[in-house]
């Protein structure tokens, strides 16, 4: 392997050998001095982010198994900064005394998953995605059931785990029909021997409902937000942000690519599972009173709204996707961000706790505010620009209905974010959560995702920029 | 001999296997043999790829090395499903999942 293979693959080995330092630095620790794992793991990774920006180019490697090209590596940087603000949000959590001796695994097992991702979005034959797949599965299910004395969290991680396994189940017979109908595993060959046979469209389906079960579309997600509430909440955010984003960016991918030339058929089955997300997250979003499942149901209900620039269909759709995630991963990492602050200081996650926090907390409340309305779509933030070039990538191809079924719901969906915007704002409680100060780590993890809203929102350029990386990927 | 035998056979012994690991994940109230339910649906598969490999596309083996990595994979899925089982059993005293019910809608 000589330097420029190096260079093509150096966010899976940098990562890879990351992981395994935080295993040797370990070791060599004593029990009482692990926290020290936390500035080291956190400061590596920055690194490992930086490092992720340099510029690369198009190449192939191992005999087609692994390509790589510009827009990939920004899909990953994309995932490496959401990740990068997950760890800085949950070191107040990690510090706590019960997980004081398992911070190593917590970033290892994170690492793991992160790894798995990677393959998974710059793999070029199924073998490897389904490799970067379970790798980014299994570690994931370990992580929910962390806290391991809470019924909830072991709960948690066995539905997932059992959830995810029964999808790849699914999803690999999928996989060994598209093998019985082309002969190949490499998405080149699969993508010319396509030719829409029953069995090819039945291989679809099948594989469709294994991604559909890990991006928790509408009626394969009932794990999701059983999952979300029992999981440590770092994790919920990690789960809800950085492992959607990227099953949703290896869909788009591969919609575009190896199944392109169904895309008469899926696009059916496209359209109404579209709706049915949308309306089943949005409705079920309005009764939850613990803020977890709200963000679950919510989360839901945004992935409804990815499907519609995969049924765009077109540079523009795929771009708009790639945009949405990108807002998507700010917008959610602020709010999470601030449930877990609240949550690791004082353990309270229920809506009717937020009661009058603006006049203890301002500054959290005006987050939780701001990302709120950017998951909501209000035009000055990041959000409204998301869902604007989503609906316009899906009205570009003829889907006028689903683009008014859209926004009715987005009407629906700001409903449901206004009421926590009420509570903080203007509900009146006789005990408010008292003011608190978060650690220095969490207020970056905080103002980073407050100014990644802002600046995606008010920096066109950003669209430009995947754009401009999104032409060529396309047949 | 195996070239007696048509690949249809083999196909509709994996599906049934496939259903029936569906149905028996559906249906089963135990963590453990739900986990068994899904090893036969992956086991399914891995009879698929065989069969296509041996079948189809004698030429090449990528049949096979899907197959390996399959059983692999499944492995450390069971590994980590039963550590997670095993938490449960302490937590709930029980690996019935009408038990293990603390969240619902």
């Amino acid at each position: 392997m000589n330097l420029s293979d190096f260079l093509t693959m150096r966010h899976e080995i940098v990562l890879s050998v990351l992981a395994l330092l935080i295993l040797i630095i370990d070791l060599n620790l004593h029990n009482r001095d692990k926290h020290r794992i936390i500035p080291i793991s956190i400061s590596l990774f920055f690194v490992y982010t930086l490092v992720g920006f340099l510029p690369a180019d198009k190449s192939v490697l191992f005999g087609g198994m692994y390509q790589t090209n510009p827009l990939l590596v920004m899909m990953k940087n994309i995932l490496n900064v959401g990740v990068l603000i997950v760890l800085l949000q949950s070191v107040t959590w990690l510090k706590q005394d019960a997980n004081r001796e398992k911070i190593s695994e917590y970033f290892i097992l994170l690492f793991s998953t992160l790894i798995g991702m990677d393959f998974m979005i710059s793999s070029g034959d199924f073998l490897m995605f389904f490799l970067g797949l379970e790798l980014a599965t299994i570690p994931l299910a370990a992580l929910a059931a962390f806290t391991h004395h809470q019924t909830k969290s072991a709960e948690a991680g066995i539905k997932l785990l059992l959830n995810s396994a029964l999808s790849s189940g699914i999803l690999l017979f999928g996989i060994s029909l598209i093998y019985g109908s082309t002969g190949s595993i490499y998405f080149d060959t699969i993508t010319q021997l396509y030719r829409n046979t029953p069995l090819q469209v039945l291989a679809y389906i099948f594989f469709f409902t294994g991604m559909a079960f890990k991006l928790s579309l509408v009626p394969f997600h009932l794990w999701t937000a059983d999952v979300y509430e029992g999981a440590p909440i770092n994790i919920t955010s990690y789960l809800s942000v950085i492992s959607k984003g990227a099953a949703a960016f290896i869909l788009i991918i591969l919609m575009f690519t190896v199944f392109k030339t169904i895309a008469p058929i899926y696009n059916h089955i496209l359209y109404l599972i579209a709706i049915l997300t949308m309306t089943v997250g949005n409705l079920f979003a309005l009764r939850q009173k613990n803020m977890k499942r709200f963000l679950a149901f919510s989360s839901i209900a945004q992935a409804g709204f990815i499907l519609l620039g995969i049924l765009g269909g077109n540079t523009m759709g795929m771009t708009s996707v790639i945009y949405f995630v990108l807002v998507y991963i700010f917008s959610n990492l602020g709010a999470f961000g601030v449930v877990s602050a609240i949550a690791a200081v004082t353990n309270k996650e229920n809506m009717d706790d937020y009661d009058g926090l603006y006049a203890t907390n301002p500054k959290l409340s005006l987050l939780m505010m701001l990302s709120l309305f950017s998951l909501a779509g209000i035009p000055p933030v990041a959000g409204f620009f998301g869902k604007f070039f989503l609906f316009a990538s899906a009205a570009s191809a003829g889907y006028y209905w689903l683009v008014f079924i859209a926004v009715l719901n987005a009407t629906i969906s700001l409903y449901y974010y206004l009421l926590v915007v009420k509570a903080m704002f203007i509900n009146k409680s006789e005990t408010p959560l008292a003011y608190f100060r978060s650690d220095n780590y969490t207020r970056i993890g905080l103002v980073l995702s407050g100014v990644g809203i802002f600046i995606l929102g008010f920096w066109s350029q950003i669209y430009e920029i995947i754009n401009s990386l999104s032409y060529g990927i396309l047949p | 001999m195996i070239q007696n035998i048509p690949l249809s056979y083999f196909l509709v012994i994996s599906t049934a296997m496939f259903f029936i690991g569906i149905y028996g994940f559906l249906t089963r109230r135990n963590l453990i043999t739900m986990l068994m339910s899904v090893e036969l649906i992956l086991n399914s598969v891995n009879i698929n790829f065989v069969a296509f490999n041996k079948y189809l596309f004698p030429q090449h083996l990528q049949g096979h090395f899907f197959m390996l990595i399959v059983i692999a994979v499944a492995a450390s899925e069971a590994a980590v499903a039963i550590a997670i089982i095993i938490n449960i059993y302490r937590n709930f005293k029980s690996i019935d999942v009408e038990n293990v019910d603390e969240m619902k809608f």
